[in-house]
């Protein structure tokens, strides 16, 4: 199993191939957070019926494959809008998007777990609707949504190895890149798990350290 | 002053206060007594503006209370408000839960913040709990805790809503002698409560709500020793 054509070259190739997973999933959670806030946040004031139209279009994000998404995006932006879109931007469009699908729910149940009592407290004190949000309801909701959360960004960092069909290599299209050419399918498909782990090690236990912090209050 | 001029309030099709008429002058203590589900919880949040009223006026210092153009913010800083439940901020100590809103609100430094909460919180007896978790307080505490932040705001009326009823009863006569403390210092109070005894004590006046309707307020001697109307009777019998 250790005799292997895998060179320092090769490796790096991997490297530079987590590296792109690293970005698209960066930026896509990134934006996706941000988004899905605002959307959560939109949602929740609004209520479902005004609501409707967002909904609508992230229950479309939630519910078709990633892949089909990627290839429609790719040929709706380029061929018939006639954009100049890289791949990557494609990618992190769809995903974003795809993110924010899922943030948005998971915001929109952390602020349903916020207590109705301890907001009126809030808004009895004097405080605004927005200092009710910041200060009161936004520490609370994030408690209840981080497991979710985490849950989520990991789930984009794997599904981040679909956005090869835009023409984007990262980690498991370089992996494939070397398994046609090397052809040591199994040894390389580790090699391609330990950089997922890698990756995905820091922010697990950054969840978890962080609901071990506030477990005390 | 607080004036209530022929309030309406509904939920849907429940009406729950028909036409109360009522005026609160600066130093009172009011209590109000009523069955369950008489409106005197939705009066009290109408007062405040956390609800609306149907029609009728409010007015606090003379401000209308649900007039569109009162800034509510503001004038929920002269009105502290205690509800049954206990509502603390889980996520902030005791002190960070006092002095969040006068920070937040009022603008005051931290150090100002923190010296009127420490003052607030040692006047309701929690003077050595400033960085203990709500989690880790007794109901009673929790309670005093509430009356400590509504009254870093500096106030000039507070509202309490049956802070005792969720307590243990071994935890009850803590937080009436808060409630008394704040009595005999002037404040100016409506007390929503279940007990009969701390009402007959501290009240200049006793309101009793029957079914959305004022339907008796009177000094305490005289509304629960000579009460004028069945209801009243019926409601006294009761919980003796
Ligand atoms: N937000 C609301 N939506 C609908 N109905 C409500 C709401 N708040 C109160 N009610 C109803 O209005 C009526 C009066 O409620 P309120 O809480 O004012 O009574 P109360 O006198 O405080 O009773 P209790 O002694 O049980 O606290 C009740 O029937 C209650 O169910
Ligand atoms: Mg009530």
């Amino acid at each position: 199993m250790f005799d292997t054509a895998l060179s320092a070259a090769d490796l790096w190739f991997l490297t530079k191939g987590a590296g792109m997973t690293i970005l698209v999933t960066a930026v896509s959670v990134v934006f996706g957070t941000v988004l899905g806030i605002v959307f959560g946040v939109f949602r929740y004031q609004l209520g479902a019926i005004w609501a409707a139209p967002v909904t609508f279009v992230l229950d479309v994000s939630r519910s078709i494959p990633l892949l089909i998404q990627l290839v429609l995006a790719n040929a709706f932006l380029g061929t018939v809008l006639r954009l100049q879109m890289s791949g990557f931007t494609v990618a992190c469009m769809v995903l974003t998007l795809y993110t924010a699908a899922y943030c948005a729910e998971i915001v929109r149940g952390g602020i349903d777990a916020v207590p109705l009592n301890t907001r009126r407290a809030a808004r009895s004190l004097g405080m605004t609707w927005a200092q009710d949000m910041r200060y009161i309801v936004m520490p609370l909701a994030t408690r209840v949504a981080l497991p979710s959360w985490i849950g989520l960004a990991l789930g984009v960092m794997k599904d981040s190895a679909l956005v090869y069909v835009v023409q984007v290599v990262e980690l498991m299209k370089s992996t494939q890149i070397l398994i046609t050419r090397l052809q040591e399918p199994l040894f390389l498909l580790l090699i391609c798990g330990l950089f997922y782990f890698v990756i995905s090690f820091p922010l697990a236990r950054f969840g978890g350290y962080l609901e071990k912090r506030w477990s005390n209050d | 002053m607080i004036e209530i001029e022929n309030v309406y309030k509904s939920f849907g099709a429940l009406q729950v206060l028909k036409g109360i008429n009522l005026t609160v002058p600066n130093g009172e203590v009011l209590t109000v007594i009523g069955g369950s589900g008489s409106g005197k919880s939705t009066l009290l949040t109408c007062i405040n503006g956390l609800e609306k009223i149907d029609s009728g006026r409010i007015l606090v210092d003379g401000t209308d209370v649900h007039a569109k153009s009162t800034d509510l913010n503001k004038l929920r800083q002269k009105l502290g408000i205690v509800f049954q439940q206990f509502n603390a901020f889980p996520h902030l100590t005791v002190l960070e839960n006092v002095t969040l809103a006068p920070r937040k609100v009022l603008g005051q430094s931290k150090e100002q913040a923190r010296e009127m909460a420490v003052k607030q919180l040692s006047h309701v007896g929690l003077g050595d709990k400033l960085d203990v978790y709500p989690s880790r307080l007794s109901g009673g505490q929790q309670q005093r805790m509430a009356i400590a932040r509504a009254l870093a705001m500096s106030p000039d009326y507070m509202l309490f809503d049956e802070v005792t009823s969720a307590l243990d009863p071994q935890l009850v006569g803590e937080v009436l002698d808060t409630l008394r403390l704040l009595a005999s210092e002037g404040m100016t109070m409506i007390c929503v409560t279940h007990e009969m005894k701390f009402a007959r004590e501290v009240s200049d006046r006793v309101a009793f709500f029957d079914k959305g309707v004022m339907a008796e307020i009177a000094p305490p001697a005289q509304l629960f020793d000579a009460p004028q109307t069945e209801s009243l009777k019926t409601f006294l019998a009761a919980t003796h």
